[in-house]
């Protein structure tokens, strides 16, 4: 396997990435080290690691996190419902033993398996991808656990003993940046800052993921809404916007921009009122006429 | 991002070495690069090899980076690095004294102190006593203490305009040992306790087991708690620079006080000043030393006493910041008089929009100790309505107060009233 060979398997997929994600995810790989995707929201983080599973053809596990996650969310919890039932059952049939019941109830028939416990296990296809995402929603003491749990692959249920991964499994953190990640947990890990694509790569992400689009309108769009990265928003539009944004105004059967149909379309691109209140009327006519402008050249 | 052109690789044999050294350019240039990042990046090298020379570029890249801040960093030394390490060498040692700068601080010493005094002089406040021998002033503060506990009470009201340069540093010493007490945050996660709501089935099940299956009682939980983050936005324009001051001994305080279990008070606090642009001081004021914590400050934020851009710097916080400092719902004190000279409509825009992605915001206003204060500035006009809470802090007292407003949600200060001023004046 080479770098060209992860960049031709993840274009297999659809998912246009540049030399550089390309190697990271090379060296992730082959190294068997965590993957750590940083960037704004939008710019394909949470795709990679699904084009990823599909094309090597291993399970995608993902573990969405929040605040509060914790072990019994993340890792494994006990049915304690059935549990509750089998000793009652026992009881019922007048056999009650202490440590039968100990030894029967604390098995893996009763253990509900969260994320992190799945990824530890053998999988048919090879070793799953174990996607950790939005890892900087969490708090820190689940980063402080992350961190032990991706350094040794293992996972210990005092009442079962240690599970331990037969393979490790491929994992891919992303985090949006709303808080710095803790460096211990970064350290462990390769570490990519995913940024907002050039105009020609854009159009490449643009023609895989929407393919109805025709050339020019794909320009146009394209054009305008890196144009509109430039602009002093509050966020700025990422590529996923422009994917939602070209299917809307195909839906729309538009072929050619005008600031109108900007105007009415701008909850596709833009998610915060200030942002989309800026851009109504005469500033969305300036923006279209300078990409406009910008793709005459060419 | 920039691809990497042509670059000149050096021996095979040598490379192991070579990374060995880029790795300590790195460290030197403040990346925190330590013996087990430099182990993982000869490993991916030696997996990746050299199919094109880019490549090696971004292979490094991974291993060394840690922060989107350090790119420019490690993009800069890479270039000069590669082309030849003995002129890198040259190069670094010119550049050590603006890229020291971290390490350098860590020797709060007397220098530091000076400078700090230095800095305030040169602000045309009035200048820092001689700090006595410790002991001497130790002694001194606890004969003022306990035999004129009036003079201590008067000192508590005193505007800090108004107090003489002794009164400052006592006054000083007081915000020291204020603490600024907060209420936790119930979360998600919950915990064991006797008395809570929730039953808790794993425990009661494991308890049952060792009485054979005999539910005994009920094992319960309860939510845990968290603790907010403060993030502080003190304004140093002219205006404000007396308060300013103050109020910075005091964020110092509290950013330093660690208590345990039950107190242990803020989870973060973040700082930044901003007069004509916004500085971020968080670093600073985790030093233990006040002087060096401020005139580390100091250092960066430039514009001590110019103008004040609130608007501005409001829209720089809210684009740059907000979102990494404020995701975990903190509560944002604003130090400001009000006094901006911006277009009111745009100061509003951006205090509604902090005041969105904020728990609460609190502003502290010094000019409200005047008796006779109405909102007839611009700013103080647009800033009014987006605001939790308004407060004088003027003096020890009132920012003892703050306590109060901080932990009482229904507590709105003093903007009831001047939103009816507002009303009255239209």
């Amino acid at each position: 396997m080479s770098i060209t060979a992860v960049q031709a398997l993840l274009a297999g997929e659809r998912y246009v990435c540049s030399r550089a994600l390309a190697t990271v995810n090379f060296l992730a790989l082959k190294l068997g080290r965590p993957l750590f995707l940083e960037g704004e929201a939008g710019t394909g983080k949470t795709e990679i690691a699904k084009a990823l599973a599909t094309a090597l053809g291993r399970r995608l596990i993902r573990l969405q996190c929040y605040e509060g996650l914790d072990a019994a969310a993340a890792v494994y919890e006990w049915n304690f419902a059935a549990q509750m039932i089998a000793i009652r059952a026992a009881e019922a049939a007048g056999g009650a033993d202490r440590d039968l019941m100990k030894s029967e109830l604390f098995t893996e028939e009763y253990l509900i398996e969260r994320p992190l416990l799945q990824a530890m296990r053998p999988q048919a296809g090879g070793a799953p991808v174990l996607l950790i995402d939005e890892v900087d929603r969490t708090d820190e003491p689940f980063e402080a656990f992350l961190l032990e749990a991706l350094s040794d692959f293992q996972v210990t249920i005092p009442e079962l003993g240690t599970i331990r991964a037969p393979e490790p499994p491929i994992v891919i953190l992303t985090s949006n940046r709303t808080r710095e990640v803790h460096d211990a947990l970064k350290r462990r890990c390769l570490y990519h800052w995913v940024d907002y694509p050039g105009f020609e790569r854009e159009i490449e992400i643009l023609q895989a993921r929407a393919p109805e689009a025709s050339e020019t309108l794909s320009r146009e769009i394209v054009a305008f809404v890196q144009r509109l990265r430039t602009e002093d928003l509050f966020k700025k539009p990422g590529v996923a916007e422009t994917i939602d944004w070209a299917k809307c105004l195909l839906a729309l059967d538009v072929l050619t921009l005008s600031p109108e149909v900007i105007s009415d379309t701008l909850g596709a691109i833009l998610k915060y009122q200030d942002d989309i209140a800026r851009l109504q009327g005469m500033e969305a006519k300036r923006i279209l006429d300078e990409a406009r402008k910008s793709l005459e050249p060419a | 991002m920039p691809e990497y052109p042509d670059l000149p690789l050096p021996e095979d044999g040598k490379l192991v070495h070579n990374i060995t050294h880029f790795g300590r350019a790195l460290r030197r240039a403040g990346l925190p690069i330590g013996p087990g990042r430099v182990q993982t990046a000869i490993e991916a090298v030696a997996a990746a090899g050299f199919t094109e020379k880019s490549d090696f570029y971004w292979v490094l890249h991974a291993c060394f980076v840690n922060r989107p801040e350090e790119r420019a960093i490690f993009h800069q030394t890479f270039r000069l690095f590669w082309r030849d390490p003995r002129y890198m060498e040259q190069m670094m040692a010119l550049l050590l004294p603006a890229l020291r700068g971290v390490q350098e601080e860590d020797r709060a010493a007397e220098a530091a102190k000076r400078a700090a005094e230095a800095l305030l002089a040169d602000a045309g406040m009035p200048p820092v006593p001689e700090t006595p021998e410790s002991g001497d002033e130790e002694t001194r503060i606890e004969i003022d203490a306990t035999a004129t506990a009036s003079a201590d009470e008067r000192l508590r009201t005193l505007d800090f305009e108004q107090m003489s340069t002794e009164e400052a540093a006592a006054a000083r010493r007081m915000l020291g040992r204020l603490s600024l007490p907060v209420k936790p945050l119930p979360t998600r996660r919950l915990r064991p306790d006797s008395r809570g709501r929730r039953p808790d089935w794993g425990r009661t099940l494991r308890a049952s087991l060792r009485t054979g299956g005999e539910i005994a009682a009920i094992a319960r939980r309860r939510p845990a708690t968290r603790w907010p983050a403060l993030v502080v936005l003190c304004d140093i324009s002219g205006s404000m620079a007396a308060y300013s001051r103050m109020v910075l001994h005091f964020v110092h305080a509290v950013a330093n006080r660690q208590g345990q279990g039950q107190n242990r008070g803020w989870a973060k606090v973040h700082a930044f000043t901003f007069g004509t642009r916004l500085t971020n001081i968080t670093r600073h004021l985790r030093q233990r030393d006040v002087d060096a914590a401020l005139a580390a400050a100091g250092r960066e934020a430039q514009d001590w006493q110019g103008g004040t851009r609130i608007g501005e710097s409001l829209h720089a916080f809210n684009r740059d910041w907000s979102r990494r400092v404020m995701a975990q719902g903190a509560v944002v004190l604003l130090i400001t008089d009000g006094l901006d000279r911006g277009a009111p409509a745009d100061l509003a825009r951006e205090m509604e929009r902090l005041r969105l992605s904020a728990r609460r915001v609190v502003w502290i206003n010094p000019l409200l100790r005047w008796d006779g204060f109405a909102p007839r500035a611009q700013g103080v006009r647009a800033m009014l309505p987006h605001v939790d809470t308004l407060r004088t802090g003027h003096s020890v007292a009132s920012l003892e107060a703050l306590a109060e407003a901080l932990s009482d949600p229904k507590d709105h200060g003093e903007q009831a009233r001047l939103i009816g001023m507002l009303g009255a004046e239209n």
